[in-house]
């Protein structure tokens, strides 16, 4: 808002880019190493020394929320400056400083649906990165069912008591506080959900970790015994937690979508069209020798660059004030083929060289590519299902009816 | 900001839909199927003159503000949607372009100001075979006193029943495959020698084949240098490649929008069928296509206005997914509707039909495909 015309966004940028000059240490404009990633904490560790810097400069000055409300800790931004901190970022090469579900799921929906306080309690340090949050949604019965929850949160008096358990919470093992949905009302579905924090450390939790066909463990099943919660810890009203559960996984997928899952970008990992070159060879005119994978791999491709179109039309569109629906779950359908389809052509381009599990004797790409391959399996199914993605959209978008 | 429409443009593109919605609807090519015209249609090429859709890519004075590419694309989604048989790709775009490229000043004088009145009508002559191969041209054009006699037989040429001029590629040089040696001329279809053979075709827009036997142009009947045709004509091709995808996608959604709107009325089991899962996951898969499509179109239009570098492969990225796109929806709209989608009475069937005739067109999903891999290095 502060800067309406385009000589006023100029002196941003030039603001923006001596500060980064100023502030971004070197090594953070190096391609971002996979065991160098931040997400905050109380536990927070730093292999590389710089990264702290960078993330506590970052976090003071409110660029880790560009948009949030100054008053919060953020940094105040408009949209438009917003972007342009992001360009200056990427000129430079900046690494992102913090990776964090309060930032991409938390924060947006506290800070709609939070009172005051709550957002002056926890959204500052969610901008620093001081604390590090979970997700508490799925349990063992209620998986793309969520609203299924039968975790118990009991009103007494003074207290809330929580007792159920959650399952694959990302990261639950190294967080520092949960949000989390618990049954408020066991006798109606949707409308007996509310919407909880807690401390991690609180008395009766637990987090065992999950080890998954990728050999990782970035998900745990957490148990709650008795746990006891101050009542200023619900969000918005006892009963309303779904419309926030539901707000929240549009965040969710959004940013799924639009971190393209992760792990790809300066992971080491080369496209499939140059694993193809390198192990199937090429004709005398520089083709992939294997026609039908050369064409598939364009195939995906061409998927590649007409979903990055889209999400560039639907941004340009949005800010241009016209409607687009119901985009997260579109994204998060077509984010999730694109990264399984990209997987899948990478373990078959390189051949058996993509048959390691570790150790010596395979490059060490292609032992990365082999894991992603198996954890992109996972991208259909988190953050809700492409199948229930594709409820969304059959029911919301294209206003397909229920049976009768 | 490229995916966002001028103010113009979109005005354009509400008087193209309520157009082609109104008068050029898919049963008024079946009435003109039924009463045997073959996809000839001096009434609605006398309307769209009255519009000025003919001179959309055409400015009224030299360097004057035109709508564009992007400007066309609205028109030709429009009546994409409506499978309407017009001379807009080959006239308005193809046509035009060519000259703008490739024309001479005195060329450009004659034509360019009656292709913007509808007074002149186009069709470009390219393919030899049964598959889009640009420089696999073999019908010769030979030098001779005045200018060139030509010779060759130029196959399923669209819009040649009915255009008033052919653009006619020729070879001056070298042998069919070979880029160099490409020249394109202007030859009135009326001109001795010129024979046009029509086609009934399976989208009822017609087509002809066109054999030219000994026909002599002048000299400066060519367009753009001797030789060098293909660097007109490939940048002709990439645009003439968007704006069919452009109609394409008209296609989809308009096929799409059908398939939608009986779902939510058919009932079978006492229940819409629309309510079944096995049609919404379909349906939704066909909605993220359509989106998806609809940025590469979009992007492909933005990028030949502005004159960018990658116009080429948008052109292929955006003509192969609206093929893909196309025919997915148009088969599925035959398959959801059921027995009704395989009457004659019923509009998907020209959908499934029109969508093999645009696929085969300026290139398949599949010859894109191939050259996108290819401008990308594998």
């Amino acid at each position: 808002m502060a800067y309406d015309n385009a000589e006023q966004l100029e002196g941003f940028r030039l603001e923006a880019r001596k500060w980064l000059e100023a502030n971004c240490p070197p090594s953070m404009r190096t391609p971002m190493v996979d065991d160098e990633v931040v997400w905050g904490g109380r536990n927070a560790t730093f292999k590389n020394p710089d990264s702290k810097v960078w993330l506590d400069r970052m976090g003071e000055k409110g660029w880790t929320a560009p948009e949030w409300p100054k008053e919060y800790g953020g940094g105040g931004l408009s949209r438009s400056e917003a972007r342009v901190l992001e360009q200056e970022m990427r000129r430079i090469k900046a690494r992102p400083p913090l990776f964090s579900f309060g930032l991409w799921m938390f924060g947006p929906a506290l800070l709609e649906f939070g009172n005051h306080e709550q957002k002056l309690r926890f959204i500052p340090d969610i901008v620093k990165g001081k604390t590090r949050w979970c997700q508490g949604y799925s349990e063992p019965g209620a998986g793309s069912d969520l609203a299924g929850l039968q975790t118990r949160c009991e009103d007494k008096g003074d207290h809330y008591l929580i007792n159920g358990q959650k399952v694959w919470t990302s990261y639950a093992d190294k967080a520092d506080w949960i949000f989390c949905l618990v049954r408020t009302d066991t006798s109606t579905k949707h409308e007996g959900i509310s919407f909880i924090l807690f401390d991690m450390k609180s008395p009766g939790v637990e987090a065992r970790p999950i080890q998954l066909i990728s050999g990782e463990s970035p998900f745990c099943e957490t148990f709650f015994t008795d746990v006891k919660v101050p009542k200023d810890q619900l969000v918005g009203r006892l009963n309303g937690g779904w419309d926030i559960a539901k707000r929240l996984l549009q965040f969710e997928r959004s940013s799924i979508s639009a971190g393209g899952f992760g792990g790809t970008g300066g992971s080491g990992i080369l496209g499939p069209d140059d694993y193809a070159k390198h192990h199937v060879g090429t004709d005398e005119t520089g083709r992939v020798a294997d026609g039908d994978l050369r064409g598939r791999i364009a195939d995906h491709k061409m998927y590649v660059k007409a979903f990055s179109l889209t999400v560039q039309r639907q941004t340009e569109q949005a800010k241009a004030g016209q409607a687009v629906g119901h985009t997260a779950s579109i994204l998060k359908y077509a984010a999730a083929k694109m990264n399984q389809d990209r997987h899948e052509l990478l373990i078959e381009a390189l051949g058996t060289e993509g048959l390691g599990w570790s150790g010596e004797g395979f490059d060490k790409g292609a032992l990365k590519a082999t894991r992603q391959w198996l954890r992109s399996k996972g991208n259909s199914i988190e953050g809700g299902t492409s199948e229930i993605n594709l409820n969304v959209i059959a029911k919301r978008v294209l206003g397909l009816k229920e049976h009768q | 900001m490229s995916f966002v429409l001028t103010e113009d443009q979109e005005m354009l593109r509400e008087t193209a839909t309520a157009f082609a919605r109104d008068e050029l609807s898919v049963n008024h090519l079946r009435a003109l199927r039924d009463a045997g015209a073959n996809g000839k249609d001096p009434r609605t090429r006398q309307k769209l003159a009255e519009l000025g859709f003919f001179g959309v890519i055409i400015p009224d004075e030299p360097g004057a503000e035109t709508f564009g590419l992007t400007g066309l694309g609205q028109i030709l989604e429009a009546q994409g949607r409506t499978l309407a048989a017009t001379p807009l790709l080959q006239t308005a775009l193809i046509a035009a372009t060519a000259l703008q490229l490739g024309g001479s000043p005195a060329q450009q004088a004659e034509w360019l100001s009656k292709i913007a009145g509808g007074e002149t009508t186009f069709a470009l002559a390219l393919d030899e075979s049964a598959h889009f191969a640009p420089y696999s041209v073999a019908t010769e054009a030979e030098r001779n006193g005045q200018g060139y006699t030509l010779n060759g037989l130029k196959k399923y040429v669209p819009d040649a029943h009915h255009a008033d001029m052919l653009i006619v590629v020729a070879r001056t040089f070298g042998e069919s495959g070979d880029r160099h040696g490409l020249s394109l001329f202007l030859v009135p279809r009326d001109a001795k020698g010129v024979t046009i053979a029509e086609l009934k075709t399976v989208d009822s827009h017609g087509a002809a084949h066109v054999t030219l036997e000994n026909v002599m142009v002048p000299e400066d009947a060519l367009v753009g240098p001797a030789d060098q045709g293909a660097d007109i004509l490939d940048p002709v091709l990439d645009r003439a490649a968007i704006g069919l995808a452009a109609e394409m996608l008209g296609s989809a959604q308009a096929a799409f929008d059908i398939t939608l709107e009986y779902l939510n009325n058919r009932k079978q089991f006492g229940q819409l069928i629309g309510s079944f899962q096995a049609m919404q996951h379909r349906a939704a898969k066909m909605f993220i296509d359509l989106e998806m499509t609809r940025s590469c179109v979009g992007a492909a239009l933005a990028a030949a206005d502005a004159g960018k570098s990658d116009v080429a492969e948008l052109a292929s990225l955006a003509k192969a997914r609206a093929g893909e796109l196309v025919h997915l929806v148009s088969n599925e709209c035959v398959q959801m509707h059921g027995g009704i989608g395989m009457t004659d009475a019923a509009d998907p069937g020209f959908y499934m039909k029109r969508a093999r005739v645009q696929e085969a067109l300026y290139g398949s999903a599949s010859w894109h495909r191939d050259r996108y891999a290819r401008l990308n290095g594998f």
